[in-house]
């Protein structure tokens, strides 16, 4: 149940914030406000130092983590940022200059990547297949000995597709590179275990859990070659500079352990009977990314012969917020490289609708958006020249 | 609510005008192609005065693409052939009570698709007396319409034409892709959709050269 105007379904851009979450970063906001300082600061600023340290240990131990290798950060963009090029510029040679990332990767992995290769590194962007599995022998295949470091998302934040990362870490350590992963959408939804899976790196981020914005983390793990980049003052173990958002960092926590493996289920029956509903009941559609092995909030397709933006403009004038991958929705005026990247064409982003849930959606809003998209793509349908 | 276009685009979008076919249709056409994305067909039929008695069309495109082709329909009924040609994408966009810049290229469809109908219709019915030589300016100006599915735009503005050449009725096009790239064959034939009415054109090759 949502907001009784709006059925909000883009859960996977950023969700509402729980209230819970609020309570407990407001004391942060108007008692114990100070920065966190050193042990021998004022009491403000001990405490808060204090309670910062808790919210990290928190979060810390949900990616059985030890709390000195988590920091926070602004957001996983910031995040998958520092990562990236902070492990290149600390190791960069003549002998070691390659990276590898996914063709499918978000924004903040994608294009940090292009901008190293504009720098003069080499990247190789690693394709994935029909539901972006990225092919594990490719992987290794791809990893040479210039190899620094490779970044593949744990999943994917259009159509959902969970990664083997135990896998991918596995090849990772035994070819001796730097495995990063941008854990943006499974943080809390599913298990990671960071020493099990030989992560390096992973971001996380407060926002896509009902928690605030402006807050992430990047778990550094004790041992990985990391440059800090951005000069400042020497806070969160000298590795990020700036006073750290201490109500975010709480909320941050608070969201987290919000996050239950009954809420998990609960969303991947919502996400199953969305699907089911939609490719058993509306003609000519195609599920984009898989069934199994997917985001549990996460369900994404495409309703053949017509346009996405025409189809999110009807919904929303109906009170229902969903996305799309058509190329006519986004400011770039780019079609989704996620859909392309799994061998759609631009037809098949054309008509690409992405439906994420949160703990703020309950089956009757499925049922409604299922009865309204069917008329909307009926109706778009009649006017559209490719279908008869 | 606050929607991203004026209340005239949305009311075109949800209730378009003259939207369908028309059966005995006497001229038509169809701009952009479902590979690069939107895509606009109208249909005309003209009476003996060379007015355009009735005119439909259809519409695989986003809302601005959906309300221009409504209310290009509506400005173009009723008039002759040569009046409606004059009508250009401001005086839609106008109509509508203006459209986002951005989405100038979405909407600008069912213009070209309103001048290619009349085009069609006076092919058809010997009305183009002026059968000068094309040039490669004139073949340029055609390549325009074919899209770029990698990008949107149209394959002349992001330079994936390479040369062009025109000699005794052979069209030879050059494009910047490898043969076996994903689009290479739906470029192909969207150019060859675009050349082959042109009058003095018998054979048109198509080779991609990276």
């Amino acid at each position: 149940m949502s907001d009784e105007n709006n059925i909000y379904l883009d859960n996977s851009s950023t969700t509402r914030l729980d209230e819970r979450v609020l309570e407990e970063m407001k004391p942060y906001f108007f008692n114990t406000y100070a920065v966190a300082s050193s042990e021998f600061g004022y009491s403000l600023g001990i405490k808060a130092k204090k309670d910062l340290n808790k919210a990290r240990k928190r979060l810390a131990k949900r990616i059985s983590a030890d709390q000195n290798e988590f920091i926070f950060t602004s957001g996983a963009t910031e995040s998958s940022n520092l990562a990236l090029k902070g492990v290149v510029n600390q190791i960069d040679s003549d002998q070691k200059n390659h990276i590898i990332v996914s063709e499918i990767e978000d924004f903040p992995v994608l294009n940090s990547a292009k901008t190293l290769e504009k720098q003069g590194y080499d990247v190789t962007f690693l394709e994935v297949d029909k539901e972006g599995f990225v092919n594990l022998d490719r992987l290794e295949e791809e990893i040479k000995a210039e190899t620094i470091l490779v970044s593949i998302q744990h999943a994917n934040q259009e159509i959902g597709t969970i990664q083997n990362i135990e896998k991918i870490g596995q090849i990772c350590k035994s070819e001796d590179v730097i495995f990063h992963t941008d854990a943006t959408h499974t943080f809390t939804r599913i298990p990671i275990d960071v020493n099990k899976y030989n992560i390096d790196l992973m971001t996380v981020s407060a926002h896509t859990i009902n928690g605030p914005r402006g807050i992430g983390g990047l778990y550094i793990s004790q041992d990985t070659p990391y440059k800090k980049w951005i000069d400042g003052g020497y806070q969160e173990f000298n590795k990020r500079a700036g006073v750290v958002n201490i109500p975010g960092a709480i909320g941050f926590a608070k969201a987290a352990e919000l996050v239950t493996e009954e809420e998990n289920e609960r969303l991947k029956d919502l996400r199953d009977y969305l699907i089911d509903r939609v490719l058993s009941e509306i003609e000519d559609t195609t599920l984009n990314g898989p069934k199994e092995d997917r985001l549990p909030q996460n369900a994404n397709v495409t309703f053949h012969f017509v346009e996405g933006e025409s189809i999110t403009l009807h919904l929303d004038m109906r009170g229902f917020s969903v996305s799309t991958g058509s190329a006519c929705f986004s400011n770039s005026l780019e079609a989704s490289h996620v859909i392309m990247g799994i061998g759609g064409d631009h037809e098949r982003a054309h008509g690409s609708v992405r439906f994420s849930f949160s703990r703020y959606n309950d089956k009757e809003d499925v049922d409604k958006v299922i009865s309204e998209i069917g008329e909307v793509v009926e109706q778009l349908r009649e006017i559209s020249p490719l279908s008869e | 609510m606050d929607f991203p276009y004026t209340d005239k685009v949305l009311k075109h979008f949800k209730d378009p005008q003259n939207m369908g076919e028309i059966k005995d249709a006497d001229a038509e056409a169809t701009e952009g192609s479902p590979a690069c994305g939107d895509m606009v067909s109208l249909q005309l039929k003209v009476n003996d005065d060379k007015k355009i008695e009735d005119i439909k069309f259809k519409s695989y495109g986003c809302a601005s693409n959906i309300a221009t082709g409504s209310i290009i329909t509506e400005l173009a009924k009723g008039k002759t052939l040569d009046e409606a040609k004059e009508i250009n994408w401001k005086e839609a966009a106008d109509a509508l009570g203006g459209l986002p810049s951005k989405k100038a290229h979405c909407s600008v469809l069912a213009v070209d698709g309103l001048r290619a109908a009349i085009k069609n219709y006076e092919e058809k019915h010997g009305l183009i007396t002026n059968k000068e030589p094309t040039t490669i300016e004139d073949i340029k100006k055609k390549l325009k319409h074919v899209m770029n599915p990698i990008s949107g735009l149209d394959i002349v503005k992001t330079d994936l034409v390479q040369d062009i050449t025109f000699e005794d009725e052979e069209v030879t096009v050059k494009i910047d892709l490898p043969t076996d790239h994903q689009f290479a064959n739906n470029i192909r034939e969207e150019i060859r959709e675009k050349l082959e009415p042109i009058h003095d054109i018998e054979k048109i090759e198509v080779t991609f050269i990276r």
